[in-house]
């Protein structure tokens, strides 16, 4: 008797500078007969039938129009990472296919990522470490000094299952916390980690550091601008964890040229990479990283893993754990 | 009646790259007669009497036998910081002179240097940071990996005040902790932070992704950490280190980077601080350095002023001293 052919599986490529790891790709092979952007587009026709499924890692491959039409077969899109504003939902569900995403493996790299950016700025720590290796250093001065984490303010704006994370860790550090969201946590949640529900002028004039961990919608983009920069205090620093689109950036260069916030430690901007000529890369105040919020080989498995596990559900028609739906 | 003269003390120097800062030096004259070195060498039989104690800001002046025959009238040293092996404690002793430290004081921010160090090496943060603002940047590429903090092991070395408040902030982190210290500590503070006791530190050298560095230098722990210790761990661990430079043998360690027998290293401190412009640790790139800045916070700087100020004049008065460094 013949196999059971395994269900066909798009994904951008296997290594290279935009394609995933071989050992993810085996992950893939254990539940899909996987196919790449090139052997689709060498034979549409055939492939395109094959492929019920879609693996998006970092954005890759770009889901358009003409994409879609070309599957007639395909029933899922199966997105690492929690993000989905790169995905235009809508369109997507017109053509009847669902969309899942994987709130669960980027829980505690992203938190731990907003904490390794806090302490970073707070601490002066990519300056010390140019002062430490730099030709010209022969002596450290006494006075060279950053600012306290442990019982300083911290204002999360963004109360999900990462912000969450974020208060648990720096509860640790006996931190006051602050947190802003949609919706109120319940009182337990928030006495088990200590926070405290504000409005967002009260968090954005109270909080040493404030960290971005909402989600991009059109209700957040822009939620951080010239006003609520000039709410700040201008001994604060604003940390961002989420997506680049979600603070106005040009409101935040000025702020931080004016000295209106202290700095911003950000490993999401818009675009990425941000242009080479762009302010934000000359000023001494801010840090910036490569959108590595959830780069651990760890949670990079656990991703490709949970993105497995949604798209399989649904194309057995199971309940599936994460779909995302157009707003 | 004139009003009682203020208590001589001796301190460097007022600014400049190790001096008292100038806005502590305003806090200390209200309180003291502050005499600098250069005033006292230029009047040494007449200021020499009135020294009563010493205000040791990063660890000068320094203090040697000639100087301590020349100041019968010394009670007290009041050092800067939590280590004191920069101090001849039996010399001091042998003179009468009692000796203070500021072991609290230091102690949450060292530990959140300790956590910052842990979360950039791991994360890869400087590096990121380097390529997120570098010039020749096009892209950012997929599969550029750290390693995850949360949930893996971390051992503590050396569980004092320091130690034990970087176990309360990784247990936050959900890691897995194992300390080794002289002696156990006890059954609630080992719950309280989920700490594990290993009698023998290479049993917890084979087990940590991550080995934090927080005990004092002493004769015993002066190169605890050579060629034998560093083979013991994990290719895949990264060694921290927030205690004293001389506690690691630094050219086991050069050699141990270089071979690959660990990942990598983060080290606030080193021996000489600041490093030779030509030592092999600036150059390798697993290896991220600070320049020494486990307590360097405006906050932690006042209060560390404070508590010296409170020691010298407890031990002027007769007082119990706070803080006092025992033998």
């Amino acid at each position: 008797m013949a196999e059971q052919e395994l269900p066909g599986l798009l994904i951008m490529d296997v290594g290279g500078t935009h394609g995933v790891q071989e050992s993810l790709a085996l992950l893939l092979k254990k539940h899909f007969c996987v196919i790449t952007m090139k052997e689709l587009l060498e034979n549409k026709k055939e492939m395109g039938k094959k492929i019920q499924s879609i693996f998006v890692s970092e954005c890759r491959p770009t889901i358009d129009e003409e994409l879609l039409e070309s599957l007639p077969n395909l029933k899922v899109i199966g997105n690492s990472g929690v993000g989905v504003d790169h995905l235009n939902l809508k369109m997507i569900s017109n053509f009847g296919v669902k969309v899942t995403n994987t709130p669960h493996a980027v829980a505690d790299s992203t938190a731990d990522m907003g904490m390794a950016l806090m302490l970073a700025s707070a601490r002066r720590l990519v300056e010390g470490s140019q002062i430490a290796v730099s030709p010209d250093t022969n002596y450290f001065a006494a006075d060279w000094l950053g600012v306290e984490v442990t019982r300083a303010t911290l204002g999360i704006i963004g109360m999900g299952r990462i912000g969450y994370k974020v208060a648990q860790r720096a509860r640790a550090f006996e931190m006051k916390i602050l947190y802003h969201n949609r919706n109120r946590r319940s009182k337990e949640e928030e006495q088990a980690v200590g926070a405290c529900y504000s409005e967002m002028e009260d968090l954005l004039q109270q909080s040493d550091f404030v960290m971005l961990v909402v989600n991009l919608t059109p209700e957040t983009e822009k939620l951080i601008g010239k006003k609520e920069l000039g709410l700040m205090k201008p001994t604060a620093t604003l940390i961002n964890i989420s997506r680049g689109a979600v603070i106005d950036q040009d409101a935040l260069v000025e702020a931080l040229q004016n000295k209106t916030i202290k700095a911003a430690a950000l490993d999401v901007t818009y675009p990425e990479p941000l242009p080479r000529n762009h302010p934000l890369l000359k000023l001494n105040n801010v840090i910036i990283t490569p959108h590595i919020g959830t780069a651990t080989v760890q949670a990079t498995h656990m991703k490709a893993e949970e993105a497995i596990a949604n798209m399989l559900s649904v194309l057995k028609c199971h309940p599936v754990p994460s779909e995302v739906f157009p707003q | 009646m004139e009003g009682q003269e203020l208590p001589c003390v001796l301190i460097d120097c007022i600014g400049g790259k190790h001096g008292v800062y100038e806005d502590h030096a305003e806090f200390l004259k209200e309180r003291f007669c502050l005499i600098t070195m250069k005033e006292y060498l230029e009047n040494k039989s007449f200021l020499g009497k009135k020294i009563r104690a010493i205000y040791m800001w990063y660890h000068k002046p320094v203090i040697n036998e000639e100087l301590l025959q020349s100041l019968p009238n010394l009670k007290i040293v009041a050092s800067s910081g939590a280590g004191v092996d920069h101090l001849d404690l039996n010399l001091l002793s042998s003179y009468g002179v009692k000796v203070s430290n500021t072991p609290l004081t230091v102690s949450t921010d060292t530990a959140d240097l300790g956590m910052a160090l842990m979360l950039a090496s791991s994360r890869r943060l400087v590096e990121g940071h380097q390529m997120a603002i570098s010039p020749d940047t096009e892209y950012f590429p997929a599969n550029w990996l750290g390693a995850e903090v949360s949930g893996a092991t971390l051992g503590i070395v050396g569980m004092g005040i320091i130690g034990y408040k970087v176990a309360e902030r990784a247990k936050a982190f959900e890691m897995k902790i194992l300390y080794h210290n002289r002696k156990q500590r006890n059954k609630e503070e080992e719950r309280a932070v989920g700490a594990t006791y290993c009698e023998k530190i290479d049993d917890l050298l084979q087990q940590a992704d991550f080995v934090m560095l927080a005990v004092k230098l002493t004769p015993q722990t002066h190169k605890l950490i050579g060629k034998r210790e560093l083979q013991l761990m994990k290719p895949t661990a990264i060694l921290i280190n927030i205690s004293r430079g001389l506690v690691v043998d630094q050219d086991a360690l050069v050699e141990a980077l270089q071979n690959k027998v660990i990942k990598a290293a983060a080290l606030d401190v080193t021996y000489p601080e600041p490093l030779p412009r030509d030592h092999p640790l600036l150059k390798l790139k697993d290896v991220l350095i600070t320049p020494h800045i486990g307590s360097a916070t405006v906050k932690t700087r006042h209060l560390m002023k404070e508590n010296m100020t409170e020691s010298i004049q407890a031990g002027l008065a007769g007082l119990p001293i706070p803080n006092e460094v025992l033998l």
